[in-house]
């Protein structure tokens, strides 16, 4: 039946043997590591009986709890990929000098196209989102989110789309087009692979889970605060996420709509980004960068909220300029869509369109350093403790600052000309992404660990992993901000000129750092299990915290508060702690929770079969997995029966078990 | 309208304590059989003129034409969010206005910006022959 | 319980929880929620509206709009919405005095219309087609029939959403879970005659006054 091609193609459409990169040493040495890796790890649940588990406890959990360290978890896998397409580049270029190198240009292309799409959707973005479903609800004193079970689809929605790309690392190939995909390049003529496919349709299926988990969050902020929490008592990480989720809804959809014009053009044979027929390939750029922009918001609000509380707790201090800071996150998302120009100033479009955006942009540096002026007075005459959250956010603030200069600098049409597509506007975007970002989220996860498993993390690992991190990052991109200014483009894959070599072999040896301080995080949270009983915090507040998650126990119980808090601060729990607050032993009451449902993990197993088949041209299979896609949807509404009552008793046993602990400690 | 004015009496109270933790059940504004029809025949006599006015060419400037469709269009959009969708700034704690007001923003943003950046770059970057000729 | 919120000096007893909640309700998020997500749909329908003002005059030396749109459809068509548009109104009223039968019938009549809509919608799609004015022809017919052609796609869902709601009503009658459900497929259609209203003006009577 082989030597049929019709009914090959009818059944597997585009797949055949010769899609399976056998032919290329390096993916199939990955695929062997992975491969053993993975049946190690199924092998052990299997070994352990853990499927039930977790199975009942987590993959299913409506708990915005559980759901935010899955995302986080995903994101820390998706930092691995990402990281080693970042050291196959560095060690390519620093030894790509008069010889190809070990990367072929078309393995060497998707490497970094992927580099891209996996760190900003894989990594940056699971862990804000992970990182706001964690704290969030756990902040304004509620039991969950607005609709527990679109959370719990969104996030698999999210893991279905990192799925797609590590399958196009095994079947078939990634986009060779860079991380936003720009035709003609991407167009069915020059790129007619599956790459571009796959990157489509993993963005689509992941985009869907992030729309939905803004829309969730803004709607948890918007109803579901505890009583007393006027939004000028919000505590200041989610006013960032309120911020970073109303960017979400009010950009990924042109992110979706955008890509679906492109999959139109490679599909159906329309003409909106062609070069023939009236089709205008900037219209791409145009329309992709008015939702990349915000985008970048979206990542950055968040860590600004990560580095507000963190600041304010180790300083021991109320945030300086509470008020300022909410305008001026307030004021960076209006502004977040006024710029977006400014990423193509070279389009040539003119004098006035370009003068606009250069000082739109410029203007945006002005909340932004009123934020670092507030950290800075917050921390001025505080007794700081150089704990290992804190020492982010002092490498932050440095580092953070020059990006946000280099960035200034990118904003003047003029000088863009010279600064665009080269080595600087790589150094200054991965300036602010990580030391920005990356350091935010970083501080965030070791500030709010203790929280989600009840013991703080190892602070000799975390502070030896923020040393290589910070030395690393500047050892690894100085070089390229040298490179960039002496006009060496991005993403070259090899290079005649003998005497850039020196700098590119010290941005590998800065990368190789950073491999150190990411071993270090991982090792850190090896080593703090193993000492998870000298390490576990009873209390609840490891760190003397001032917001209302500290309030609970750590881990929070199912349903967070077995009562709901009433408010009359920002600083809500530091004012209970100040006006004598005790905990309530008596009179607890039953609690409504929403039950756990598996229809999140099935949906984005037929949403990842839809996509294969898109991508794949296995037209049944798309067909097939859309029907069911839209059938389970409509059996799903058909349960009315979605929620379940916690009984007195147990919310008593459980928060009897919590006062004994304390008085024991 | 009893009820409403109730409801909007409960909302005035989460004003003042700040959260919205006890909120009404659920209930969405809604309209009656009169405020319906009055939207009904607005929004058709609100379709009528346009159409009327392309189809019997009124007008013998068409940009006049354009700009009375483009206004009667804005015109019947804010009848359906009122008589239709029962927008009004009480609903949701003002909530969903706020995110009615946002999205308008960003809409237009996005509308009006994409064209003026895309005409500018046309003007700038897409020569005619003649104007090649001229370059050199 | 507005007394126990205001903040009290220093002394007197603050009230730091609520003995009993009142019953923290499940659906009360649904209807901003379900607003937000329109209003993303709404971005959605802003790109495609971009498109269309952008490339909407890239005819690529193809058929213009005056010679293609045949405006007493598209009043039709635009009839069918509104008309639509207002059943869907007397059904929300039924179901407000709790008529379970009144609901229905006004639901299905909605339901008709819709797909008189999307069947002459249909009809002009494969008229153009076959006119060698299909979406492939130029950017021009590529944003047309993207626009249009989303509106109703979403228009379709309206429609099977509509028929699962008319099942799950005539099942289990109007209790609260289903009442909040008509209202949000209620803003759902409503807000999309709200984007026809665009369609109408600024493609196709914009686009035949050339």
């Amino acid at each position: 039946m082989f030597s049929n091609p019709d009914f090959w193609t009818s059944v597997f459409g585009r797949l055949s043997f010769e899609s399976l990169p056998i032919h290329e040493p390096i993916l199939v040495a990955t695929f062997a590591a992975v491969a053993l890796g993975g049946l190690a790890l199924l092998g052990a649940v299997t070994y352990f009986r853990l499927w039930g588990y977790l199975w009942k406890e987590w993959f299913t959990s409506v708990d915005h709890k559980k759901i935010g360290i899955m995302y986080v978890i995903l994101a820390v896998v998706m930092l691995l990929r990402g990281f080693a397409d970042a050291l196959m580049m560095r060690t390519q270029q620093a030894i790509a000098f008069d010889n190809p190198g070990f990367l072929p240009p078309h393995h060497y292309d998707q490497v970094f196209t992927a580099h891209g799409v996996i760190m900003i959707f894989f990594v940056a973005m699971p862990l804000v989102t992970g990182l706001m479903n964690l704290v969030v609800p756990l902040q304004i004193g509620a039991r969950d989110v607005s609709f527990p079970f679109l959370n719990n689809f969104s996030f698999w929605m999210t893991t279905a789309g990192a799925i797609i790309v590590m399958m196009s690392l095994f079947i078939g190939e990634f986009a060779m087009t860079g991380w936003l995909a720009f035709p003609p390049l991407s167009d069915i003529t020059n790129s007619p692979g599956v790459g571009v496919d796959y990157y489509i349709w993993a963005l689509q299926v992941a985009g869907v889970g992030t729309t939905l988990s803004g829309v969730n969050l803004i709607a948890t902020i918007v109803k579901m605060r505890a009583p007393g929490m006027t939004m000028m008592k919000l505590p200041i990480f989610t006013w960032t996420a309120l911020c970073s989720n109303i960017l979400i809804v009010a950009s990924f959809p042109v992110l979706g709509a955008t890509l679906a014009l492109l999959s139109l053009d490679r599909y159906v044979g329309t003409n909106f980004f062609t070069a023939g027929l009236g089709g205008n390939a900037m219209m791409y750029v145009n329309l992709i960068w008015i939702w990349g922009h915000p985008e970048v918001y979206i990542l950055i609000l968040p860590a600004f909220g990560v580095f507000s509380e963190i600041t304010s707790t180790f300083c021991g201090k109320r945030l300086f300029g509470y008020t300022s800071m909410v305008y001026a996150t307030v004021v960076i998302t209006i502004l977040a869509y006024l710029v977006w120009l400014h990423h193509f100033f070279t389009m040539g479009s003119g004098a006035s369109v370009n003068s606009f955006f250069g000082i739109t942009t410029m203007i945006i540096s002005i909340p932004t350093g009123a934020k670092i002026f507030n950290w800075m007075f917050t921390m001025f005459r505080g007794r700081i403790r150089y704990e290992v959250p804190m020492l982010w956010v002092v490498g932050f603030m440095p580092t953070f600052v020059i990006g946000g200069m280099t960035g200034v600098m990118l904003a003047v049409p003029p000088a863009d000309f010279q600064f665009h597509n080269t080595l600087f506007l790589v150094a200054h975007f991965h300036n602010v992404i990580i030391g920005g970002v990356l350091f935010g989220m970083l501080a965030g996860i070791n500030y709010w660990f203790p929280k989600a498993f009840g013991y703080v993390l190892d602070p000799f690992w975390g502070k030896l992993s923020f040393w290589f991190w910070l030395v690393g990052f500047w050892v690894a991109f100085g070089p390229l901000y040298v490179l960039g200014l002496m006009g060496v483009t991005r993403r070259l894959n090899h290079f005649e000129d003998g005497s850039l070599q020196i700098y590119f072999l010290i941005a590998a040896f800065g990368a190789v750092l950073i491999a150190c301080g990411i071993a270090c995080f991982l090792i850190q949270l090896v080593v703090s299990f193993l000492r998870r009983e000298q390490l576990r915090d009873v209390t609840g507040d490891p760190w003397d915290g001032r917001t209302l998650e500290w309030s609970t126990s750590s881990p929070p119980p199912p349903y967070n508060f077995a009562f709901t808090p009433v408010i009359h601060d920002h600083d809500a729990w530091y004012d209970m702690k100040k006006r004598g607050f005790k905990m309530p032993l008596s009179g607890f009451q039953p609690i409504h929770m929403p039950k756990n449902t598996g229809t999140g993990v099935i949906l984005s197993i037929l949403s990842t079969g839809f996509a294969f088949g898109m991508i794949w041209y296995m037209w049944w299979l798309a067909a097939g997995s859309f029907a069911l896609i839209v059938l389970g949807a409509i059996i799903h509404t058909f349960n009315y029966h979605r929620d379940y009552w916690i009984p007195a008793d147990e919310v008593a046993r459980t928060e009897q078990a919590r006062s004994v602990a304390v008085a024991g400690d | 309208m009893s009820a409403e004015a109730a409801r909007a009496d409960g909302h005035a109270a989460h004003g003042a304590d700040g959260g919205n933790w006890h909120d009404d059940h659920g209930a969405a504004p809604h309209g009656s059989f009169r405020s319906y029809m009055t939207g009904f025949v607005l929004a058709a006599i609100l379709t009528i003129i346009p159409f009327a006015l392309v189809m019997g060419d009124v007008f013998s400037d068409t940009r006049v034409t354009a700009f009375v469709i483009m206004a009667l269009a804005v015109v019947q959009i804010v009848v359906h969010m009122i008589y239709f969708l029962h927008m009004n700034s009480r609903a949701e704690g003002g909530w969903t206005m706020l995110a009615l007001i946002f999205t308008l923003v960003v809409v237009v943003i996005t509308l009006a910006g994409s064209i003026w950046v895309m005409y500018h770059m046309n003007a700038n970057m897409m020569l005619m022959p003649h104007d090649m000729r001229n370059m050199d | 319980m507005s007394a126990s919120v205001s903040p009290a000096s220093d002394g007197e007893k603050v009230v730091f929880y609520l003995e009993k909640d009142e019953h923290a309700h499940a659906g009360s998020s649904t209807a901003l929620g379900f607003w937000l997500y329109l209003m993303s749909d709404c971005l959605i329908f802003a790109v495609l509206f971009a498109c269309y003002g952008v490339l909407g005059r890239s005819y690529a030396a193809g058929p213009t709009p005056k010679e293609l749109f045949d405006l007493p459809l598209v009043a039709v068509n635009t009839a069918m919405l509104l008309f639509s548009s207002i059943t869907y109104g007397f059904a929300m009223l039924q179901m407000e005095g709790g008529k379970k039968w009144g609901t229905l019938f006004w639901l299905g009549v909605t339901g008709l219309f819709g797909v008189a809509f999307i069947g002459l919608e249909l009809y002009e799609f494969n008229h153009l087609i076959h006119e060698g004015a299909g979406p492939w022809r130029s950017a021009f017919l590529s944003s047309f029939f993207t626009l249009v052609g989303t509106h109703g796609l979403h228009v379709s869902f309206g429609i099977l959403w509509l028929v699962v709601l008319m099942i799950q009503v005539a099942h289990r009658g109007l209790i609260e879970d289903n009442r909040r459900r008509l209202m949000c497929l209620s803003l759902f259609w409503h807000f999309l005659d709200v984007i026809w209203i665009g369609v109408f003006s600024f493609v196709y009577l914009m686009g035949v006054l050339g």
